[in-house]
């Protein structure tokens, strides 16, 4: 991990509430991987305080992309960045996918912005069979930039099946053939039906999981989640994930 | 002319004043990954305690007005895993190393000084009283001067090596706690601890952290921990190490100026983990510009 003063490149808006932060930075891009992330100082100053953490979107290039929705001050201010402008990046940050092992299907499942390290692990997963789910409230939600063989879902129907993505995951489930593993990420009411349904299945599944943190490597120890194994102590979204094994954690 | 930046507190002689706080540097491994440890003037652990503390459940953070509220509840790894596990990096890295230490009850403070006592690395103890007390119902010991009196009198008999007592802002008046820390024995007081907070979701009606409350730091909280170093500073002899929302190199001289003999920095090691040797440039270079041969000379220099 590294503190990188980058320059940004371009700020674009994907889709109604959603941007694509590009920036250069090659010291950055060479040592990441798909899941993993990276806290943002969105600003010089000390408003905000705290940096934001960001999954890696993609890379490519010298060039790495994050992606996010304006959900409070620190993402406000991040829309407004202008080409040539620094940005303080400290990354890469956790423990990201697992893409090798011997699997066929690579199914990839994420809920709204959930999808955002999405486009960087597709790139990983050349060689598997990708079959990637992607739900949202609306179909301005849903978002499939950079992915491959999509399938969609709404909570209203207003863009592909009416359910959300376990729902989607049961209607093709019957016509995958061969071994699957499962890349989830998304809101934790998804992670935790997936999570019982992966158990009662027995696919495996990593799933990327979120909690509000502070330093993004382990020194604040902000961000607990239990484990399964052990329950004397917690493991640390930051550190110990945010990719984690579905059956290793209590969600 | 190169600037003495060396300072004491009391015994406790360090070669620059900045020192990195309890609590937001873990055991040091991660946060070297940054900085230079060895070139820092200390670095106080992550609170330890007799037994492993697994902490609070999630949410334990919040972002405020320039500043945080946290409400890890002294997780940490236990004496035992200490020594086993975090010592051994510890004394890798050449770092002068004070211990913080957090107990429910006087004798678990006594216990934990005693059993580390023997650890070489270990230069001193600051004692974290803002710790609920046990077997009096959680109340905190750091707001009870007696228990204050109680704990720094025990664990100065458990140790030679220098006692530090860190104190609670969350009192009426706080040199009366320093008085009865220096009178029970202790080298020096650090001030502040963080202050009692608390934050809602509006749409839930919930405290954001699943505790209620949390310790307020950062900037926000710079002008209250300044007047309690003064407060003391005017009122206690004895050593204070300012800490309460430091930035950068102004916000450390002016600690010092209110009367710190060294400052330690919380809450900016996770926005900026090498903030301790950017300090330590701009303190050196702001010696060198006003012609002050030894930092030390700026504590307590206010002039009212």
């Amino acid at each position: 991990m590294i503190i990188s003063r980058a320059q940004i490149d371009s700020v674009a808006n994907l889709q109604s509430n959603i941007y694509l932060l590009k920036a250069y930075s090659p010291d950055l891009v060479r040592k990441s991987y798909p899941g993993q992330f990276v806290n943002i100082k969105v600003t010089d100053g000390y408003f905000p305080l705290l940096r934001r953490p960001f999954s890696i979107c993609d890379v490519e290039g010298d060039y790495v992309y994050f992606m996010f929705n304006i959900h409070g001050q620190g993402t406000k201010f991040l829309s407004t960045k202008a080409k040539g402008e620094p940005i303080d990046l400290l990354g890469p940050l956790g423990h990201g996918f697992e893409v090798d092992g011997n699997y066929d299907n690579a199914i990839i499942m994420g809920g709204g912005l959930g999808a955002a390290p999405f486009p960087f692990l597709t790139k990983h997963l050349s060689n598997k069979n990708i079959i990637t789910l992607i739900g949202g409230r609306n179909k301005n939600d849903v978002i499939t930039y950079g992915m491959k063989n999509v399938h969609t879902c709404t909570d209203d129907g207003s863009l592909g099946l009416k359910g959300n993505v376990l729902d989607l995951l049961k209607s093709i489930f019957p016509d995958v053939t061969g071994k699957s593993r499962i890349f989830a990420c998304g809101p934790t009411p998804m992670l935790k039906a997936l999570q019982s349904f992966v158990k009662e299945t027995n696919i495996e599944c990593q799933m990327a999981t979120e909690c509000a943190m502070a330093c993004g490597f382990g020194i604040c120890q902000g961000c607990p989640i239990e484990s399964s194994h052990d329950h004397e102590t917690y493991k640390l979204v930051c550190k110990d994930g945010p990719v984690f094994n579905a059956e290793d954690i209590i969600l | 002319m190169i600037p003495d930046l060396s300072v004491s507190i009391g015994k406790l002689k360090l070669k620059n004043p900045v020192i990195l706080a309890s609590g937001t540097v873990g055991y040091g491994n991660e946060i070297s990954e940054f900085t230079d440890l060895s070139k820092i003037g200390a670095i106080v652990t992550k609170s330890v305690s007799l037994k492993q503390r697994k902490g609070n459940p999630p949410q334990r953070i919040v972002e405020t007005p320039a500043g945080m509220l946290n409400a890890i509840g002294l997780a940490n790894v236990g004496v035992e895993k200490f020594i086993e596990e975090k010592i051994p990096f510890l004394e890798k890295v050449n770092s002068t190393v004070i211990c913080n230490i957090a107990a429910g009850s006087i004798e678990e403070y006594v216990q934990c000084v005693k059993i580390l006592d023997h650890q070489e690395v270990i230069k001193g103890f600051e004692i974290n009283v803002s710790c609920p007390n046990v077997k009096e119902g959680g109340l905190i010991f750091g707001n009870d001067i007696e228990a204050v009196r109680k704990i720094t009198d025990r664990t100065r008999n458990a140790t030679e090596k220098p006692l530090i007592i860190k104190l609670s802002p969350n009192t009426s008046d706080i040199k009366l706690f320093a008085q009865a820390a220096k009178s029970a024995g202790a080298d020096a007081v650090s001030a502040i601890n963080t202050l009692v907070g608390t934050s809602f979701n509006i749409n839930t009606r919930k405290p954001k952290l699943q505790n209620i409350t949390g310790g307020l730091s950062g900037p926000a909280i710079k002008p209250v921990a300044l007047v309690k170093v003064l407060e003391i500073s005017r009122n206690v002899d004895i050593p204070i190490i300012g800490i309460g929302g430091i930035m950068n190199w102004e916000d450390a001289v002016e600690f010092m100026i209110a009367g710190a003999s060294a400052i330690q920095i919380g809450t900016v090691n996770f926005i900026n983990p090498n903030a301790g040797m950017e300090i330590l440039d701009g303190l050196t270079d702001f010696c060198t510009k006003m012609n002050i041969s030894k930092i030390a000379s700026l504590t307590a220099s206010y002039q009212l």
